[in-house]
């Protein structure tokens, strides 16, 4: 119990830091822009470089408080942030918390659907090939380096131009309706799945060959009900441990898959904020994702236990 | 045969080296191919890459034109080549950066071990999992595109991985008999650093730095395609799947035979990674 | 199975009617297993060539044989499983009625379990570590659609409780890596026997296992035997063998050298491999003479000692005491008061089971591991308690052996390499390149081995090749005291009595002086002059060999020497 309890204590205290860390990385981000921050915003609301008055510097100054002292401006993001307030943004004078809001639904949908399609990909594929004989094997480890190897962009842009320009089955500008979402998850899940398949099918393949899979066998149980039984469970192991990689990896996918398809999400807003050097906008969006991926982490960890319940008991595990 | 088996296993690891494997040396042709284009992309083409032919803008790949050519005419194969220099400089500058962060931040890590070690493995692990793409992207609104920032972004997005690595391995190798049979004949702590830990620490990243590359250019590749890399008139790879993203539903070579020549090197340079990792491990297990 | 035989038949039956029931012991002994001509190949390399044996209701036929004798192929054949890519022949493989040569993947199934149970080396990887030890027990059941899931789980109770598991309830719904060795094993044994099969193949079932718990798993066995189920026992260890039982097949190189009743392989062996084998395995009968016989002797050379220097001791341990924090945050003492002395030219053994501190005392003696109490003189001077800044010059003066040589060698480099390096930590590192390539391959000959080997990579060479290695390294700085930590535990039973062989002969001729660490009783009485016998952290027994074996005071080396398999041969 009591190694338990001190367990959840430092995960939690772990979020903290995660959360204080990632806000004092995006605030100290705005600082680090080079040149007068108010001057920026002016060249980027009035769309060209030139030098700016003191007078017509003092009201910008005024609004984002650039002229209270670094401390006080860290105490003031950090406590607005508290309230949900994640600042303003500098080109659409809007709160970046009502932008962000506004977008972040149908991202998570399509990151949340593509993990569960890569795992099924993975696991099918491994399920059906490891240790198939030399042929099979081949290809299914084959389409396994292949398909990691592939960066989501490409896959994003073949689809498009085979599924949707030259043979037209889904629409070109995908929208977040469920047909639509197609072929934005699958160009996420593809990559995604070849990785995960590539470490399931290293521990499968191990798997198979320990004694405890031999001694299911001398007791008459049959190829598929091992692997079912006693393989998938150890197999899948290291592919969970990596979910919260895998997460982050979907998260960088999904901003150009929804750029690719012209779907609504943060990652228009995104690439948007970037290319106007919107600095707030995309440190809010930094931070809220880091939100997101700290709640996703402790998810996996959970499903670890889940699966693996040498994590819930209070015994050392002894050496395997 | 438990005794046995592990004795089997290792000279047959090592007959499936270099020389068996056809998809090995397809991969490492392929690779010298793309660094004889950035060396000496005349010797691979007399072609311009800015050459400007109007007439014939946008022709789809033919025996004249194998890419096809761009909206302004431009042969796109010619300038396929001549971007390699540069996509593969991104690519070797931003892995050297991620080593040299990861090996300083990784056996620093490993050596110290209590509390440093826990600080910094934390803060590896939150960066690791944290989206690469996005630290990329919070660098360049700060510091602007250009391929200096795409160096550092990629650089430092991939960094806490392979710092994960090399810890573990450092603390792998700390383990082994033969650094305490060092210290067992009066070897001091540095002698045993320099002879054992650091040269069998660094081995299998040797394998780990050859992926890092392919992984780079792809990660650099994306910055570029979201319009976020170096400004159009440079030859590179990832400007021209940026360039030709307004093309994408009439002309589809603009953008995906430049990303196939991505994807190859990238595969590539993975299959030689693998295989000299194979080749690694069984030498030293 | 006693406890539920007549259920589990009937089900049995009713289960599977093609299949009928095993056959009842009569007056004249029909074979149950009858095997001829058995032949296993691997992508044409045969391991096993040609062998035929037949294993009876009741008795149990023991397979002995070295790694890569293929005896575990053998066993592994007689339920199916050979491995992917195995070539299998057979001129005859009759399991009573069945025709095994002839069996489909499908039926093969319903034979292995049913009619074959197999128990697996190591019981902590051959149980499925995620499930619960119940599911595990009841696993053939379920495999051969017996029950229900709620008459499977009692069933897994009763099973456990009749191989000796206290509180089964409990046990069941843990997993395996919560039960110690002794009971997973015979967790995996229960599920072996859940079907009450007739035929019980053991691979290996105690080698992974302390003296004392492997000595139970033995009699689990031997209890089932008397039930009438017929066993196969393969194994490395002739004395593991003597214990259980009535038929011993001696295999090398895939092939069957002799074959016979126990008393007639152990007491009258005529194949010369045999011969060696039993000549091999060190015990008290051992003590004083080499294991290898000359092959042209009739007689084993006796020993000539050096005298011992029984004036100042050459290492002395004050009651150290070593603690380690545990998970809990609790500390534990893993050694507790140990005190001893080591004089010039003796070797003093410490034997004990896993767990009870003896390499942890050794680490202590090495200063590797800085005691959390008491001291260590090296010569009547300070040595645990130098600073390591003073103590580095001095290191040479203990060598180690380590059980597994080839992590102890640093994967880059040469035997040269290698024994370079120790030479030049010695009192006389030598002057140049050229030098120390003579002195590496003097120190090669002294271990019996060529001077070929100075360029070769440890990873080329054989475990006994390594240990020789291992022992020259030690040699090279030419040190007070050689602390020898299991050094031929995972060496087969020739190769380590060439090793033991080396040591002696090393001591014989230069006058070495070893501390030597092994859970081996036969190992430690051939080879130690002295013993102390660990426990849980503790010295509890400690005197000459002889005293301690023949006269043991404590009741833990009472249990251990009723426990240890001996070859009762009068020899």
């Amino acid at each position: 119990m009591k190694i338990a309890t001190v367990r959840v204590l430092v995960r939690l205290l772990s979020v903290v830091a995660v959360l204080v860390a990632a806000a004092s990385v995006t605030f100290f981000a705005q600082l680090l822009v080079p040149g007068d921050r108010a001057t920026t915003i002016l060249n980027l609301q009035n769309g060209r470089e030139q030098e700016w008055t003191a007078a017509e510097l003092a009201p910008v100054n005024q609004r984002f408080g650039f002229d209270d002292p670094l401390l006080l401006q860290y105490l003031h993001y950090v406590g607005g942030l508290l309230k949900g307030d994640l600042g303003t943004s500098y080109t659409q004078y809007q709160s970046v918390t009502s932008v962000i809001g506004a977008q972040i639904g149908p991202s998570l949908a399509l990151t949340a659907a593509a993990l569960v399609v890569a795992w099924g990909l993975a696991v099918g594929v491994t399920l059906l090939t490891v240790k198939r004989g030399r042929f099979v094997t081949g290809l299914g480890s084959g389409w396994e380096t292949f398909a990691a190897s592939l960066p989501t962009y490409w896959v994003g842009v073949v689809l498009l131009v085979l599924l949707a320009v030259k043979i037209p089955v889904f629409p070109v500008i995908g929208g977040s309706g469920v047909w639509g979402t197609v072929l934005p998850v699958l160009t996420l899940a593809i990559p995604l799945a070849g990785f995960l398949g590539q470490v399931t099918r290293d521990e499968f393949d191990k798997v198979l060959d320990q004694p405890f899979v031999t001694t299911a066998r001398t007791r008459g149980m049959g190829d598929t009900a091992v692997r079912l039984r006693h393989g998938l469970r150890h197999a899948v192991l290291p592919g969970i441990t990596l979910s919260g990689w895998a997460l982050g990896a979907l998260v960088s996918g999904a901003v150009i898959a929804e750029n690719i398809y012209g779907r609504p999400g943060i990652g228009q807003v995104l690439v948007t904020a970037v290319n106007t050097r919107d600095v707030p906008t995309v440190s809010g969006i930094v931070l809220v994702v880091a939100g997101v991926y700290v709640v996703a982490n402790l998810l996996v960890d959970l499903a670890y236990a889940a699966v693996d319940p040498r994590l819930r008991s209070h015994a050392r595990v002894a050496t395997a | 045969m438990t005794t046995l088996a592990p004795a089997l296993r290792v000279p047959a690891a090592r007959l499936t080296g270099l020389r068996a494997r056809p998809g090995t040396v397809l991969a490492l042709g392929f690779v010298v191919l793309v660094v004889v284009a950035a060396v000496a992309p005349g010797v691979l083409t007399d072609r311009s890459p800015t050459a400007i032919d109007f007439g014939n803008a946008l022709a789809a790949p033919s025996w004249s034109h194998p890419f096809g050519t761009d909206e302004v005419g431009r042969d796109l194969l010619t300038r396929v080549i001549h971007g390699s220099r540069l996509s593969l400089g991104i690519g070797l500058g931003a892995t050297a950066l991620a080593m040299s962060i990861a090996i300083v931040l990784g056996f620093t890590a490993a050596l110290a071990g209590g509390i440093i070690d826990t600080a910094i493995t934390r803060v590896l692990e939150v960066a690791f999992a944290f989206p690469a793409l996005l630290l990329a992207l919070l660098l360049i609104a700060i510091f602007g595109p250009s391929a200096t920032t795409q160096v550092f972004a990629v650089g430092i997005g991939s960094a806490p991985g392979y710092a994960r690595m090399v810890r573990g391995q450092v603390l792998n190798v700390r383990q082994a008999g033969y650094v305490e049979a060092a210290a067992a004949l009066g070897h001091g702590r540095w002698t045993v650093l320099r002879r054992h830990l650091f040269p069998n620490a660094m081995r299998p990243l040797v394998a780990v730095v050859t992926l890092g590359v392919g992984q780079s250019i792809v990660w650099a590749s994306s910055l570029a395609f979201l319009g976020l890399g170096i400004a159009p008139p440079n030859p590179e790879w990832g400007a021209l799947l940026d360039a030709g993203r307004l093309y994408i539903t009439t002309s589809w070579w603009l953008e995906i035979l430049p990303g196939l020549v991505i994807v190859l090197f990238a595969i590539s340079v993975t299959t030689l990674g693998r295989t000299l990792q194979r080749r690694l491990e069984g030498a030293s297990r | 199975m006693s406890v539920d035989t007549d259920r589990t038949r009937t089900t049995a039956t009713a289960a599977a009617a093609p299949l009928p029931v095993a056959p009842e012991e009569s007056a004249a002994p029909v074979p149950l297993l009858e095997v001829e001509g058995l032949r296993v190949s691997f992508a044409g390399k045969e391991v096993v060539k040609g062998i035929s044996f037949t294993a009876h209701a009741g008795r149990c036929l023991a397979i002995v044989g070295e790694s890569g004798s293929g005896k575990s192929v053998t066993a592994r054949t007689l339920v199916g499983l050979t491995g992917p890519g195995a070539e299998v022949e057979a001129d005859r493989l009759e399991l009573g009625p069945h025709d095994l040569t002839t069996l489909g993947e499908r039926q093969w199934r319903r034979i292995r379990g049913k009619q074959v149970g197999f128990v697996l080396q190591d019981a902590l990887v051959s149980l499925d570590q995620l499930r619960k030890v119940g599911h595990e027990v009841a696993e053939p059941l379920a495999v051969h659609g017996i029950g229900d899931r709620r008459s499977r789980a009692a069933r897994a109770i009763e099973l456990l409780r009749a191989v000796g598991v206290p509180e089964p309830e409990v046990r069941a719904a843990q997993r395996p890596y919560e039960l110690s060795g002794g009971l997973r094993q015979r967790a995996l044994i229960a599920s072996a026997i859940a079907l009450d099969p007739p035929l019980v193949i053991a691979d290996e079932p105690t080698t992974a296992l302390d003296v004392t718990v492997g000595a139970q798993v033995l009699d689990l066995l031997a209890a089932s035997k008397a039930r009438g189920t017929s066993i196969i026992l393969i194994s490395h260890d002739l004395a593991v063998v003597a214990r259980l039982a009535d038929d011993v097949a001696v295999m090398q190189g895939g092939v069957l050298v002799e074959h016979g009743p126990v008393e007639q392989i152990l007491r009258a062996p005529q194949h010369p491999y045999t011969q060696a084998l039993l000549d091999a395995v060190p015990s008290e009968h051992t003590r004083g003479t080499r294991l290898v016989r000359p092959a042209d002797g009739e007689e084993k050379p006796a020993r000539t000692r050096r005298p011992v220097d029984r004036g100042r001791p050459l290492i002395e341990a004050r009651h150290l005491v070593k603690a380690f924090r545990g998970p809990d945050g609790k500390d534990r003492e893993v050694v507790r008061d140990v005190s001893f002395e080591v004089f010039g030219g003796e070797t003093l053994g410490i034997v004990g089971e896993s767990g009870s501190g003896k390499t942890t005392t050794a680490r202590i003696a090495l200063a590797l591991t800085a005691p959390t109490s008491g001291e260590v003189l090296l010569r009547g001077e300070p040595w645990s308690g130098l600073s390591p800044r003073q103590r580095r010059p001095e290191r040479s003066r203990i060598g180690v052996v380590y059980q597994d040589p080839l992590s102890s060698f640093d994967p880059r480099w040469s035997v040269a390499r290698i024994l370079a390096d120790a030479l030049s930590r010695g009192p006389n590192p030598p002057g140049n390149g050229r030098e120390a390539r003579a002195r590496s391959r003097a120190l090669l000959e002294q271990v019996g081995l060529g001077a070929e080997h100075l360029n070769a990579a440890p990873l080329r060479l054989s475990g006994g090749q390594r240990q020789r290695v291992a022992i020259a390294r030690a040699l090279a700085p030419e040190p007070d005291l050689i602390v020898c930590d299991e050094p031929v535990s995972a060496l087969d039973v020739s190769v380590q009595a060439q090793v033991l062989d080396l040591l002696t002969d090393l001591q014989d001729e230069l006058g070495v002086t070893y501390l030597f660490i092994s859970h081996d009783l036969g190992v430690i009485h051939h080879m130690c002059d002295r013993i102390l016998v660990m426990k849980d952290g503790e010295v509890v027994e400690s005197g000459t060999a002889d005293e301690v074996f023949e006269r043991p005071r404590h009741p833990y080396t009472r249990q251990l020497l009723t426990a240890l398999p001996r070859l009762e041969v009068a020899r």
